[in-house]
């Protein structure tokens, strides 16, 4: 089973996350990363699921049957950029921060907070870039890590 | 008090004119004009703490409220009401309990696409999620019971919430709507503002089909030599049953009807081929299996019908129509699918058909003769147990009129299906695709209240009438005089029925007794006039007194054959190709 995404154009109206969700977790699907934000129309949501799904058609029309869902595009990998948000709490000490440091800034981490004994980076970047980041940190003792949840727009549209 | 003083006294008139001028109405009885407004007349339902409030203006309101022993029931009503008349049928209950006692009629008339609205009262909204008395989460509860639930914070929204819910509860695919409304909410006050256009940018249905995908299915129709027009409940919902018997006739396709589609298209007409299935008829099912073409038009190919998919009409191109995008393709892929109303869709189909000839004649030979080669059948002995198609048979004969049937769910009703001829739409009502054991009695007595001069027959089993049956107090206290035939088997039929076929005669927790309850004086002391029937002898008689009482509802035990199987059958996920007929066949299995 390969990866869909999915943009999901919703009205901004309490529920509608848990009426999208369950209608993909009825079938036994995970999601793998869902965001949700407002778009430049009033009173409308944009949702981006990334899921793997064999029937994606057959929930593409299911979810079109909830009332706030307004329009539903399954987005073209090889025509969509796509991005994700990570930040990241790593261990540091006098051995090992410069080493941090330098790792971070040729990955394009942006250091967003500095301590005695952690350094916390934000990452903007594709998935994989994110993946990258961590292994990168891994070694250092990640204390804490979170990330934001892929969002994309297909570049013809 | 009857119903008839209590709205007529003039202290009421006078207090509800004085409600009406009022600047401020309360959140209450915002509701009930609001329902009055949509030109509800009956409502069904159980009040409790946090629906109270509703229950005040409602009492001089000139909706009848018809007062249900247990809040299913009261669901059930509603939904025989809605399939009976194709209109909205309205429920109300408490929050909690009350609300949890709907999800199974809510998630019936979803199954069955039954326009349904449940009004529930929800604890204050300071309340909600603190686990106050009589709280539940209804509105993530009835979620995928529901095809659209509202929560409301506040009672101006009311009177726009309403016209919404009806509108989306009876166009499209229609479906069953929640509407849940906190206790401090109702007792809110606010103005009555007029409902204004909807704002639903995410519901709209596509009512007219695509004019090329109906060009596409006459060129198919016009090639096909052994067509067969696969018809289910999208007909009867979208009022299309004079359109297609014109289809039909005209082009002498034969026509198949689902459980969901029974009385779409007449019995007795030669084109009528009636019930396909698990447990259709021989011809029904096999046509299907032969055909060249499958005219698909508001079915869902749900698998009593189809068997294995995989084994399903491997022979035939299929045209599918339905008003609900999901269903096209969802179990079958359809080689020109069509997206729309029924009745739009045949009147299409009947236009660009034009003046085509068919040529089905020796399809239609080939189809009577396997009717007449394959038919229903049983064995009535004289001095044996009654079989249930026996007694079916006997009162549609005893009865004049065209009745308003009203089933269970198990061997009574796919006998109903068979045995019954049923003529005309919106007369045959069952739990289809739920199969909600329990549904005949309340959904007789929602039936009834639409149709006070219409017979409605409740031809129940006995396992189904023992889960809703305080209903019958219901039924007398109200002045409902509906008639009830329960099919007393002492067991469970169809699990029976099972358990004989697939678990080697172990008769695991399906026998119920013959005698406890004791009917009869079950129906007497609910208000209800008792009766029974043992034997051939006994049914005309019995029948004909039943027939005779109209003051009150009349319930008749019959006891009928525990051993009695429904034939013919299809094993779950087995073929249609290999249609099981008699216990004989039984052997090969």
């Amino acid at each position: 089973m390969s990866e869909r995404i999915l943009s999901v154009l919703v009205e901004d109206k309490p529920g509608v996350l848990a009426r999208v969700s369950s209608t993909i977790s009825r079938r036994g699907f995970n999601i793998n990363s869902l965001s949700v934000g407002p778009t430049n129309i009033e009173g409308r949501s944009k949702m981006t699921i990334v899921t793997e799904l064999d029937a994606v058609e057959q929930v593409k029309k299911q979810l079109n049957k909830l009332v706030n869902v307004i329009k539903i595009v399954e987005l073209d990998p090889s025509m969509t950029i796509e991005t994700e948000v990570l930040l990241l709490k790593v261990s540091i000490n006098k051995d090992s921060q410069t080493s941090v440091i330098e790792k971070a800034s040729l990955s394009n981490a942006t250091s967003v907070d500095v301590g005695q004994d952690f350094a916390i980076f934000e990452l903007t970047g594709s998935s994989k870039e994110l993946d990258k980041f961590e292994t990168l940190m891994k070694p250092f003792g990640i204390i804490e890590m979170v990330r934001g949840g892929r969002i994309a727009l297909q570049s013809n549209l | 008090m009857s119903a008839s003083q209590k709205k007529g006294g003039l202290f009421f008139r006078i207090k509800r004119k004085k409600d009406m001028a009022k600047d401020k109405l309360s959140g209450a009885e915002l509701v009930i004009r609001g329902l009055e407004h949509l030109n509800v007349s009956t409502v069904f339902g159980v009040p409790g703490g946090a629906i109270l409030p509703a229950y005040d203006p409602l009492y001089d309101s000139p909706i009848r409220h018809i007062l249900a022993r247990h809040e299913q029931g009261a669901g059930h009503m509603a939904e025989g009401y809605a399939q009976a008349t194709g209109e909205l049928g309205v429920v109300i209950a408490t929050s909690g309990p009350g609300a949890t006692n709907l999800i199974t009629p809510l998630a019936n008339a979803l199954m069955d696409s039954t326009p349904m609205l449940a009004i529930t009262g929800q604890v204050a909204s300071h309340a909600i999620g603190n686990d106050a008395f009589q709280e539940a989460y209804t509105v993530g509860i009835s979620m995928a019971a529901t095809k659209h639930n509202y929560l409301i914070t506040d009672a101006s929204e009311i009177p726009q919430v309403l016209k919404e819910a009806k509108y989306i509860a009876t166009t499209g695919r229609p479906g069953p709507v929640l509407i849940d409304i906190p206790k401090d909410i109702l007792n809110q006050e606010a103005s009555w503002v007029e409902p204004g256009d909807l704002d639903l940018p995410g519901y709209k249905p596509t009512l007219e089909p695509n004019p090329k995908m109906i060009q596409q299915a006459a060129n198919l129709i016009k090639k096909s030599k052994k067509p067969i027009l696969y018809i289910g409940g999208g007909i009867i919902h979208s009022k299309a049953n004079n359109e297609l018997f014109e289809l039909a006739t005209k082009f002498n396709i034969p026509v198949v009807t689902t459980l969901m589609g029974r009385g779409a298209f007449p019995d007795g007409n030669e084109l009528c081929l009636e019930m396909p299935g698990m447990h259709g008829n021989y011809t029904a099912t096999t046509s299907i299996q032969n055909a060249d073409l499958l005219i698909a038009i508001g079915v869902r190919f749900d698998d009593r019908v189809t068997a294995n998919p995989a084994f399903f009409a491997q022979n035939a191109k299929v045209i599918h129509a339905d008003i609900d995008p999901a269903e096209i393709g969802k179990v079958r892929d359809a080689e020109v699918p069509i997206v729309g109303d029924a009745k739009s869709v045949i009147k299409g189909l009947i236009e660009a058909l034009g003046d085509t000839q068919l040529e089905t004649k020796s399809w239609i030979s080939d189809l009577k003769e396997m009717k007449s080669k394959f038919p229903l059948s049983y064995n009535q002995e004289d001095k044996g147990p009654l079989k249930v198609p026996y007694v079916l048979e006997e009162l549609q004969k005893l009865t004049k009129e065209e009745a308003v049937v009203v089933s269970g769910v198990g061997q009574h009703q796919m006998w109903i299906s068979q045995h019954w001829n049923f003529t005309e739409p919106n007369t045959w009502l069952n739990s289809g695709g739920l199969g909600t054991m329990g549904y005949a009695l309340p959904a007789a007595i929602g039936a009834k209240t639409a149709y006070p001069n219409k017979l409605v027959l409740a031809l129940d089993g006995d396992g189904c009438f023992q889960m809703t049956c305080q209903e019958l107090i219901t039924a007398s206290t109200e002045n409902i005089p509906i008639k009830i035939v329960v099919f007393n088997n002492g067991n469970h039929g169809m699990v029976r029925q099972w358990q004989k076929i697939f678990y080697n005669s172990k008769f695991s927790a399906s026998e119920l007794t013959h005698d406890t309850p004791d009917y009869v004086k079950l129906a007497e002391s609910m208000g209800a006039i008792g009766m029974r029937m043992m034997e051939k002898s006994d049914v005309e008689k019995v029948f004909n007194k039943m027939l005779e009482v109209n003051d009150r509802p009349v319930l008749v035990d019959c006891v009928v054959d525990p051993d009695d199987m429904v034939f013919p059958m299809v094993p779950a996920g087995g073929s249609n190709d290999q249609v099981i007929m008699n216990t004989e066949d039984l052997k090969n299995l």
